[in-house]
């Protein structure tokens, strides 16, 4: 109890403090001006975005993995987790060359005039790697669990295929879906070592909010960083508090 | 599988393929090709400048050595909360504890950037105690040690004591033990320090752009991993089996030894895994506070940026690489204690602790 407070609860007092310092004129300067205000809609576009490809990756990946077997099985299943295990930095640095004009992927894509490196683009994709593990696992042991017997009742009462899924085990999944969509999306707001390589950090293009804060942080304006830093905050407690009612109520209902 | 798959549950055959070759070319494109890409980068001009890019560069190899230093020290520490902490919640009902196990979750939910910053706040040349520990630093460090030794002997105690059965007349004589054992060592390490001259005196201490900090800022990013993994194992067994013990004659220390650690064996080899190998990619924390100064406080993921940012992409994709095969070993290790574990253990303990 006490290393925890030691080592969480006084760091965050002293954040707010620090914040509370600063007067409500310099406060609202520092994070509402034109280039945090373009930080916090990519950061905000970007995490929605990755969050929801990743709500439909998860799900198909889920699905295939539950309900299918194939040979590679097992490796896929382990490497869903990768992007929990590979350092982001490894990530970002990956993706960066991946996609540049004589990359790999970046050989076919710029020619069709997707430019993925130092783009938005690219920040998205480096999102959805990020959180990929995060909406899988969530929605895959809830799969696991749905009694093969609702089916059965379903189909032999009529239903099609498609009628039981969306009927059946829609509904069941959906909790798991959304935090599994929450927490990717909570993942991504504050994702900052992959994003750093891969953005290219234009101001009002392609910088996000953690940079926009190393960056105040490079100028030694901590009141102004810090200011960022409580917003980012404020932002995740109510993403934690989200998450823990959606899982609570995503267990009470799989049961 | 397939054969106890109902016949309600089994699709088409060209969905089930088809569905399978997407969710296959979403994981190549995504997981499997960047992963091959670090190596053939990495290994592109040859095995022999490859090993130079890993080992030759002093600057390369310090940050090798840097992040070999923090994480275990990050690592061990997290154990040790963790283990208590989820003893704690498990076998006692104090105020606060559903705050403690809210307050376990939220490193995740903070930004690492923001982590680091707050860490910057306190510990910074500008911040709150940085001033005094810039002028003075090791003056406090003998009262920090015994301090931290005392209440590690009285947390000791105190567990030790509360797990021998039950007998009343014994409580107020073993409170007055407790706190008569943890001022002692308080004194006693103390004095040893003191004595010794242990701490340099009147040097400052540096903790932002410094080691200390990174520890730090590494503790705080991954001090949930363990602790969410021990949980929900602890909670499972229940603390039958140690009263047992206890009951048969055991004394504390071996009921910890021989039952307690058994039982969550794998639990937390599980999540030392995991947080191992968070805490030698952090990135966004330590990028924080480290400073970047070069060949001093550069962990292996800060050189692969700046060797990034200066172009040199074999150098950095020879680093990545080397964090790309601990990653892969990380997953191997993983999916083997997973088997393990799975086989040990009913199913339910691993549920919620495979989420993240």
């Amino acid at each position: 109890m006490f290393y925890l407070s030691v080592l969480v609860l006084l760091p965050i007092m002293a954040c707010f403090f620090k914040a509370s310092t600063l007067s409500w004129n310099e406060f609202w300067s520092a994070v509402w001006t034109e280039r945090t205000r373009a930080a916090y809609s990519l950061t905000f576009g970007a995490s929605l975005v990755a969050a929801f490809v990743n709500l439909f990756l998860g799900l198909l990946i889920a699905w295939v993995l539950v309900r299918y077997s194939f040979p590679g099985k097992r490796i896929m299943d382990s490497l869903v987790d990768l992007p929990l295990a590979l350092p982001t930095a490894v990530g970002g640095l990956v993706y960066a060359s991946l996609y540049v004009p004589n990359g790999w992927l970046g050989r076919f894509l710029v020619p069709l005039g997707i430019q993925a490196a130092y783009s938005r683009l690219g920040i998205v994709l480096v999102l959805i790697f990020v959180g990929l593990p995060f909406a899988v696992r969530t929605v895959q042991p809830i799969l696991e669990e749905i009694d093969p017997e609702t089916e059965e009742a379903s189909s032999s009462l009529g239903a099609t295929r498609w009628q039981s899924f969306r009927r059946v085990i829609f509904p069941a999944l959906l909790p798991a879906l959304i935090t599994g969509f929450a927490l990717s999306f909570a993942r991504s707001i504050g994702e900052y070592g992959s994003v750093v390589f891969v953005s290219g950090n234009m101001p009002y293009k392609t910088e996000i909010a953690p940079i926009l804060i190393v960056a105040r942080l490079e100028e030694f304006a901590y009141g102004e960083a810090t200011a960022i830093a409580v917003v980012l905050l404020v932002i995740s407690f109510s993403m934690l508090v989200l998450i823990n009612r959606l899982v609570r109520w995503s267990r009470r209902y799989a049961i | 599988m397939q054969s106890e798959r109902r016949q309600a549950q089994s699709d088409p055959v060209w969905m089930k393929w088809g569905l399978t070759a997407t969710a296959t070319g979403v994981i190549a494109v995504l997981v499997l090709i960047p992963v091959i890409n670090v190596f053939a980068e990495a290994l592109s001009g040859g095995i022999g400048v490859y090993w130079r890019n890993l080992f030759a560069d002093p600057e390369t190899r310090h940050s090798i050595y840097l992040t070999l230093t923090v994480a275990p020290i990050a690592v061990v520490a997290n154990i040790i909360f963790a283990i208590a902490a989820s003893w704690a919640i498990v076998h006692f009902e104090f105020p606060g504890r559903t705050l403690l196990t809210a307050l376990i979750d939220l490193p995740f939910s903070v930004s690492p950037v923001v982590a680091g910053l707050m860490f910057v706040l306190i510990f910074g040349l500008q911040g709150y105690l940085g001033k005094f520990l810039r002028r003075d630093g090791y003056s406090i460090m003998p009262y920090i040690m015994a301090g931290i030794a005392a209440v590690a002997v009285i947390a000791i105690h105190s567990i030790m004591q509360h797990r021998q059965l039950p007998s009343a007349n014994r409580k107020s004589h073993s409170c007055v033990i407790v706190v008569l054992s943890g001022v002692a060592t308080f004194a006693a390490v103390l004095i040893i320090q003191l004595y010794f001259h242990i701490w340099p005196e009147h040097q400052s201490l540096k903790i932002i752009f410094a080691t200390p900090g990174l520890v730090l800022a590494t503790m705080f990013v991954t001090f949930p991993f363990v602790a969410r993994e021990l949980i929900p194992v602890m909670e499972a067994i229940g603390p039958e089996e140690e009263l047992a013990a206890l009951s048969l004659g055991a004394s504390g220390w071996q009921t910890f030894w021989r039952v307690t650690i058994p039982n969550i064996k794998w639990g937390l080899i599980y999540g030392v895994i995991l947080c191992n190998a968070r805490a030698v990619g952090e990135f966004g924390a330590v990028y924080v506070v480290s400073g970047h100064i070069e060949g001093k406080t550069d962990t292996m993921p800060l050189r692969i940026e700046k060797l990034f940012q200066e172009y040199n992409l074999p150098g950095s994709f020879a680093v990545a690489s080397a964090l790309t095969l601990l990653a892969l070993l990380t997953l191997a290790a993983k999916t083997l204690v997973e088997r393990k574990a799975h086989a040990i253990h009913t199913r339910g303990a691993h549920t919620r602790g495979g989420i993240r």
